[in-house]
């Protein structure tokens, strides 16, 4: 009604349904981003009971998902969303459109508490620091401040030999994903299961997402009736470096979340690196050995790393190394 | 005139009688306990019946004409062609065009493929329907369109009305997949296969008279006989007696639905982490797609366990069937059959046997199988906070759907239903049900998308799950969180006229259905 409305009469005037309560919160910069749910911005038929399925993050979807036609009643829709509609914690994202559209998108959201604005199609710094510009401009007029973050997606080849520019664009992206349906298209070849045609622009990506220290995130799995094809997939997009995927169905949450996080025989064999090395400090050993093998310092930073991730997970206690009997240390 | 009504022991105002006939007003569960003898059909003579036991007749004319068809009579029919049964209306059909009329229609259950029997409403050949109103029949019914009242029964509620004598049936016309010319007669086989009869057990065994129809001739004997020919009066040859698309799906589907997989999973969950899923469970689930999804689940869960259930009883479905191949269920006990797979395995497999609701749901059965099943899974429309539930009609007050075998399944060790919060944006859980078809005693859990409500009457349960992690709720908290998310929607405004009764399994009046105030 309101979209109609506002068709029909050039008003700045707002329907504002209540804020929920236990809409209000924030999300911090390492939080994990594993697994988040695509919805598109005008059917919230599904967005109503989208919290429920654990995701780490909800992104109501301003972009492809929506027509043209449909693009301003989504809008509202979303700004509706986030204001009347618990996620349950998941980290509350927007896809906004590209170009003078996508800024326009940010007049209806950053008011309502979004956590993380996805920038889709991005293809240069510049245009991060014109988002950014945009959002902090609505946030001192409105006097917020509410942390926004940013996650750009490349999806183009440029886009690709830009990535590390783009992620060090502004201070608040604090993840950079990849969208191998435009960017395939943009090479003109198809995407294929194997992903070879996109290895070279995963691979960069991570890399650049690395250097600049955030997390770089694969592309959504579009098969959401195989779910062995996608835990094959999220084991290869793990075993690259990437630290979270796209879902576009909820039955992908849990086979994306378990996947990357680290299994039994990871956190094992971690513990026991560790462990080698916390003895090789105290007998003031230069060299760490595990068994017969010696293990490298980077190798010895990678399973501190497993270890962190498991014990933030849960799936680990913090005082791990306190609960191993003196004679198995 | 107004018809006088007391209050039953479930609170509900009801009627002292029903079309014309007394009826008995719920007392409680298992209270009500009728004395006397059963109901017996009229006693036949075998030289009346041709020496060499051929029944068959020209046409379903001919042998309704030869069984009687006359005005007011109860015609009994089965539905195990489901929506591609092309039997029931023809009968109709016939006897509008005798000019008969009043008749009462009896049927197992009714489906979308009977709405033309409107017209026979209509034109008064059909007084009243006594069995499921689905869709446009309910709407039909709802409306105070049906010159008799509606009466709904359980399917074993169908078979106590039969013993009981509170029903007589005239005519029961049983379409049979296979028969022979002596009335011998089976589910399986044919073009039209069903599977089983079971649901006609009743009416062949009580009738007056009962008419085989069927669309595969068979030399004698047809074997095994589900129905024994005995009992059969004629025999019709049709061309045919169903659409077999429509009889059964060619695969019945696990719901994609995420939310219906969560509630699912959540029920899954339930089980195992209750101890109600262990070695040697008994389950019985429908075939709806959530259904089949907790099926599928609970399969999981057995075999990563190495566990084994010691039998299913169907309706059985390819999840339930595939139980059985696998080693994680002993046998399937079939009331009726869904899909091919099913339909191959009662033909082929030796454990999966056909076991009519006759005995499994009747409540003048000896005996209760329904009692000895440690999970039930069932749906409903609504459920109130005292986990009373509805399954007939919807919060808008229409008459939507029959009992089915819900009623009888409630006496199960655990009832469970797995149920949305919210159906299109109207609340499923509600202060109180709109109509009344089963008390909150029998009903043990209530798992939504968005939380488990046990039964307080189930402490050992509510003790079994504590520390579970499981999303434990209140009924009070589901219904405001739905309120929440919904609003309240208005409740359906209703005229004093009873358009239905919805009898319990013993034969009392639970509640009724009253005419829907359209202006």
């Amino acid at each position: 009604m309101e979209s109609a409305v506002k068709q029909l009469i050039s008003t700045d005037l707002e329907y504002l349904p209540d804020f929920l309560k236990e809409n209000i919160y924030s999300t911090t910069r390492d939080r994990f981003r594993f697994a988040r749910l695509y919805l598109p911005g005008n059917t919230p038929g599904l967005m109503i009971n989208a919290g429920l399925h654990s995701a780490d993050g909800i992104i109501l979807d301003l972009e492809d998902s929506v027509a043209p036609e449909k693009k301003d009643e989504a809008r509202i829709l979303v700004r509706n969303a986030l204001r009347q509609i618990s996620f349950f914690g998941a980290e509350r994202m927007v896809r906004i459109n590209q170009g003078e559209r996508g800024l326009e998108d940010l007049h209806f959201v950053i008011p309502h508490n979004v956590n993380l604005v996805l920038i889709p199609k991005c293809e240069s710094g510049e245009y991060i620091m014109q988002v950014e510009n945009e959002i902090s401009g609505i946030k001192r007029k409105l006097n917020l401040r509410n942390q926004v973050y940013l996650m750009p997606i490349i999806e183009s080849a440029l886009g690709v030999e830009k990535s590390f520019e783009i992620a060090r664009g502004s201070e608040n992206v604090v993840a950079i994903a990849i969208g191998l349906e435009d960017y395939t298209a943009d090479l003109g070849v198809s995407r294929t299961i194997e992903g070879n045609e996109s290895f070279y622009a995963r691979t960069r990506l991570i890399v650049s997402a690395k250097a600049a220290g955030i997390q770089p995130i694969d592309s959504v799995f579009s098969d959401v009736a195989d779910m062995e094809a996608l835990k094959q997939t999220v084991m290869i997009s793990k075993s690259l470096g990437f630290e979270g995927m796209g879902c576009i169905h909820p039955r992908q949450i849990a086979v994306i979340k378990q996947g990357f996080a680290p299994d039994k025989t990871e956190i094992e064999k971690s513990k026991k690196i560790v462990l080698a090395f916390e003895a090789a400090k105290i007998n003031g050993l230069g060299v760490v050995a595990l068994g017969s093998k010696m293990i490298d310092p980077p190798v010895v930073a990678r399973a501190q790393k497993i270890i962190d991730l498991a014990i933030r997970l849960n799936l680990l206690s913090s005082v791990w190394m306190s609960e191993i009997p003196p004679y198995e240390k | 005139m107004p018809t006088k009504t007391v209050i039953n022991a479930a609170g509900r105002s009801v009627p002292l009688e029903i079309n014309g006939q007394p009826v008995i007003p719920f007392k409680g569960v298992g209270k009500h306990k009728p004395e006397d003898r059963k109901y017996s059909p009229p006693i036949p003579t075998c030289s009346d019946y041709p020496d060499d036991g051929n029944k068959v007749v020209g046409s379903l004319e001919e042998a309704l004409r030869k069984c009687g068809l006359n005005d007011g009579m109860t015609i009994s029919t089965h539905h195990h062609l489901r929506d591609g049964d092309m039997v029931s209306n023809k009968i109709f059909e016939i006897a509008s065009g005798l000019g008969v009329k009043d008749l009462i229609w009896f049927p197992s259950a009714s489906f979308p493929c009977n709405d033309p029997i409107i017209k026979y409403l209509d034109d008064g050949t059909i007084n009243r329907i006594e069995g499921s109103m689905n869709g446009p029949l309910g709407r039909y019914v709802s409306e105070g369109k049906m010159k008799g009242t509606a009466v709904l029964r359980s399917h074993g509620g169908r078979v106590q009305a039969i013993q009981d004598g509170e029903v007589k049936i005239d005519i029961a016309v049983i379409a049979a997949p296979t028969a022979d010319s002596f009335g011998n007669a089976k589910g399986t086989g044919g073009k039209s296969a069903c599977g089983v009869l079971g649901y006609a057990k009743a009416d062949y065994l009580y009738a007056s008279k009962v008419i085989v129809v069927t669309d595969n001739l068979v030399d004698l004997p047809c074997f095994p006989m589900e129905i024994e020919g005995n009992y059969v009066d004629y025999v019709v040859v049709v061309d045919k007696i169903g659409i077999p698309e429509k009889i059964i799906s060619g695969t019945t589907q696990v719901t994609r639905s995420p939310d219906r997989l969560l509630i699912a999973e959540l029920t899954a969950s339930f089980l195992e982490k209750s101890g109600i899923l262990r070695d040697g469970v008994t389950i019985q689930a429908g075939a709806g797609g959530t259904s089949l999804a907790i099926a599928v689940f609970v399969h999981q869960i057995l075999k990563d366990k190495g566990w084994k259930s010691k039998f299913g009883f169907g309706g059985s479905t390819k999840y339930m069937v595939k139980m059985l191949e696998e080693g994680q269920m002993g046998f399937i006990l079939d009331a009726q059959v869904f899909d091919l797979d099913s339909v191959k395995s009662i033909e082929n497999n030796s454990n999966h046997v056909p076991y009519s609701v006759f005995n499994a749901y009747n409540y003048h059965s000896k005996g209760n199988l329904t009692s000895l099943m440690d999970i039930m899974i069932l749906g409903a429309t609504e459920v109130d906070l005292n986990f009373n539930g509805n399954v007939v009609t919807h919060s808008d007050g229409y008459l939507l759907h029959g009992i089915g075998g819900w009623q009888n399944c409630l006496h199960a060790r655990n009832v469970i239903l797995p149920i949305p919060l919210f159906r299109d944006r109207i609340p499923v859980i509600v202060d109180e049900v709109t109509t009344l078809c089963g008390p909150g005693e029998l009903i043990d859990v209530i798992i939504t998308e968005r939380g488990i409500a046990i039964n307080p009457l189930r402490q050992d349960l509510i003790d079994s799950v504590k520390g579970s992690g499981l999303p434990l709720r209140t009924m009070k908290e589901l219904k405001d969180e739905a309120e929440k998310i919904c609003g309240v929607p208005q409740k359906p405004q209703f005229e004093d006229e009873i358009v239905a009764a919805i009898k319990w399994v013993d034969g009392t009046v639970i509640d009724v259905v009253r005419k829907i105030r359209t202006e």
